[in-house]
């Protein structure tokens, strides 16, 4: 690619962006329902973020302040690279503080922090269809869905608990919305499905190759499917973050050796700078500082 | 450490300078130029002309150059520019039996009304290595006859004329546009070819070659293969008439296949029908027996329940650009979701164990 300015703000001729728009427009009226749009290549490969980026790009203005965060962290490969798409195709301005952002791409989770009235969340999503792995045929799941035909998910999740004890999903953890469809949540780990309902935010799905978009409006009701007696469980490693002492934030497990020493650090990185800066210490603050600092 | 995630943007700044010295190679070697690749490698700039959906033979061979000779990175190279350009109008629909052929030949007649003719193939080659090229040796000049003078008539046109083969009635129906519109199913024949004729040449070749197996089918005899160059023309309202915007190459194949009828239709041939950009007559001859098993439903043929006859199996795998990227976005970073997976492993192992016990 070469410079910004060869190519249309935020990339998308005008009348893709129109196109994606009414497609999220579309979404946003019946919330959880998968709408078809005509997915563009883009220069990131399929399954990349090609959905979100292209959400991300249709739903951007001059005033935006975007971040970008793949597995909770701002730094990590895949965002940096979709940040620096954006400051070059939109010459946006970019932050790592949620609370600062209007509009947030991100892949795998939700941030730690509530999200304010006016703020986007654009998710990536690998495979739009919550009954996929239950039916390959995408003729068939849209037919399930037309006719609310969600037995067979319920089937699954009883098998689960008649197998293990327990619902063994632990990402990509189905919901309903609204009382209405069943929607795949993108790969988030269940411990962020509590934060889909109700949330302040709007909330935009993107799947480029699979040519779906859908939406959570602001305050829509969304539920983790479950049973009475075995109801969800958000769940998260039984630690506190290692760096900033939070108990409440998901967390990632780093390998620190080779005998098997781990640490345990919040996946949210900006929620965890943010404690930081407020004093806020973990087991490992001062260890780890220098090696932060590296 | 935990430090070892951080750092990504230089890391990718690294990564892409390095990427780009190992592109160039040693630089005293000379440097590979556009028109060495589009010369001396055109079946390579075909192939990714033909599946990236671009005929651009300087681009293609730009993109071949810059994916350091990866065709399936130079074809995606070619989509992602694709997709950004204008749609300044649509050509008018081309008549290949007005090709000036470079190549034509029939399986199915010993000869034919403008002749066999054989024209640039690996065919009758014995795959020897040429250690002579190795040695940089000049060849000689091929000898040269004139030009097959056109219009010549489609072989499956002669049997059209005594009511042997289906019939192939014109339609004017604009054709669905698979890059402006989502594809959804049950897709027509237009779209179905139009994502076979840009689908993985692997993909198609393994899939019609499933239908030679037995997995659906369809004895093709290819009634014609023709490979040639033909004008592309565009209709300009502001004048009123079409005008000439340049040639392309393609090459065509039509299979005639066995039906031996149903209660609706009597006995006759029925056709498959490739299409593909350049010279490319291993995908096109592929992509037409893929396109007659799809046809089934359409010939009132039993659904065998092969994989080539599976309309939404084919057209939503066909697709390399697609298929390359999600396959290789599980390289990306999965940790969240891999921490739950671990999370739900020691728990289920946990409650697991106590039960062990009290078994034992």
């Amino acid at each position: 690619m070469t410079e910004g300015h060869a190519y249309n703000f935020a990339y998308l001729d005008e009348q893709t962006k129109r196109m994606i728009r009414r497609a999220i427009l579309k979404g946003i009226a019946i919330p959880g329902y998968q709408v078809p749009f005509a997915s563009r290549e883009m220069p990131m490969p399929y399954g990349w973020g090609t959905g979100g980026v292209q959400v991300t790009a249709a739903c951007l203005v001059p005033e935006d302040r975007l971040k970008v965060i793949d597995q909770g962290a701002d730094d990590t490969t895949n965002a940096v690279s979709i940040r620096k798409f954006f400051q070059r195709t939109a010459g946006v301005e970019v932050t790592e503080h949620t609370c600062d952002a209007s509009v947030i791409q991100t892949r795998h989770r939700i941030p730690e922090a509530t999200l304010i009235p006016g703020q986007i969340l654009v998710y990536q999503v690998p495979i739009p269809e919550p009954l996929r792995f239950l039916e390959p045929r995408e003729t068939e799941t849209r037919k399930m869905h037309e006719l609310e035909e969600y037995g067979l998910m319920h089937v699954k999740l009883y098998e689960d608990i008649a197998r293990h004890g327990q619902i063994a999903t632990s990402y990509a953890y189905p919901v309903k919305v609204e009382g209405r469809y069943v929607m795949d949540p993108s790969p988030i780990p269940k411990f962020d499905n509590p934060k889909l309902s109700g949330s302040a935010a709007i909330q935009l799905f993107g799947a480029g190759r699979e040519q779906r978009i859908y939406a959570l409006p602001p305050y829509t009701e969304v539920v983790s499917l479950d049973f009475d007696d075995h109801p969800f469980q958000p769940t998260k490693a039984p630690h506190a973050c290692d760096l900033c002492g939070a108990g409440e934030s998901y967390l990632d497990e780093v390998i620190t050796d080779d005998v098997g020493t781990r640490m345990f650090v919040c996946s949210d990185t900006d929620f965890c700078v943010v404690r930081r800066e407020a004093g806020h210490e973990g087991r490992l603050a001062h260890q780890s500082a220098h090696e932060v600092m590296a | 450490m935990y430090v070892a995630v951080k750092g990504g943007e230089r890391a990718i700044d690294n990564a892409h300078a390095w990427l780009a010295e190992e592109r160039r190679g040693d630089r005293s070697v000379a440097d590979l130029t556009l028109s060495q690749i589009r010369q001396q490698l055109k079946l390579a700039v075909n192939r990714v002309m033909a599946e990236g959906s671009l005929y651009d033979p300087d681009l293609a061979a730009l993109a071949i150059k810059q994916a350091r000779g990866d065709l399936i990175e130079a074809i995606f190279l070619i989509r992602a520019y694709r997709t950004t350009l204008p749609r300044l109008g649509a050509s008018l629909p081309i008549n290949t039996a007005e090709m000036v052929l470079d190549r034509r030949i029939s399986a199915t007649f010993k000869d034919v009304p403008g002749g066999q003719v054989l024209g640039p193939t690996f065919d009758y080659t014995h795959r020897l290595l040429d250690f002579k090229l190795a040695a940089e040796g000049e060849v000689p000049a091929a000898p040269r006859a004139p030009v097959t003078p056109g219009p010549v008539p489609h072989v499956t046109g002669l049997l059209d004329r005594d009511g042997l083969i289906e019939a192939a009635p014109h339609d004017n129906t604009p054709p669905p546009d698979l890059t402006r519109d989502p594809l959804e199913l049950p897709a027509d024949r237009a779209l179905r070819l139009q994502a076979i004729t840009r689908g993985d040449e692997g993909f198609v070749l393994s899939m019609a070659y499933s239908t030679q197996r037995g997995y659906g089918r369809t004895h093709a005899f290819v009634g014609e293969l023709r490979i040639g160059v033909l004008a592309v023309e565009l209709e300009l309202t502001e004048l009123g008439f079409a005008v000439e915007i340049g040639e392309i190459e393609v090459t065509e194949c039509e299979t005639v296949n066995q039906f031996k009828g149903s209660r609706t239709e009597p006995a006759q041939f029925t056709r498959g029908y490739g299409l593909v950009f350049g010279q490319s007559e291993r995908k096109a001859i592929a992509m037409s027996l893929v396109d007659r098993a799809l046809r089934w439903k359409e010939l009132g043929e039993e659904d065998s329940g092969a994989p080539a006859q599976d309309e939404e199996f084919v057209l939503y795998h066909c697709d390399n650009v697609q298929a390359t990227g999600f396959l290789e976005h599980i390289k990306l970073p999965h940790y969240v979701d891999f921490q739950s997976e671990l999370e739900l492993v020691r728990r289920l192992r946990a409650e697991a164990n106590p039960l062990k016990e009290a078994a034992e």
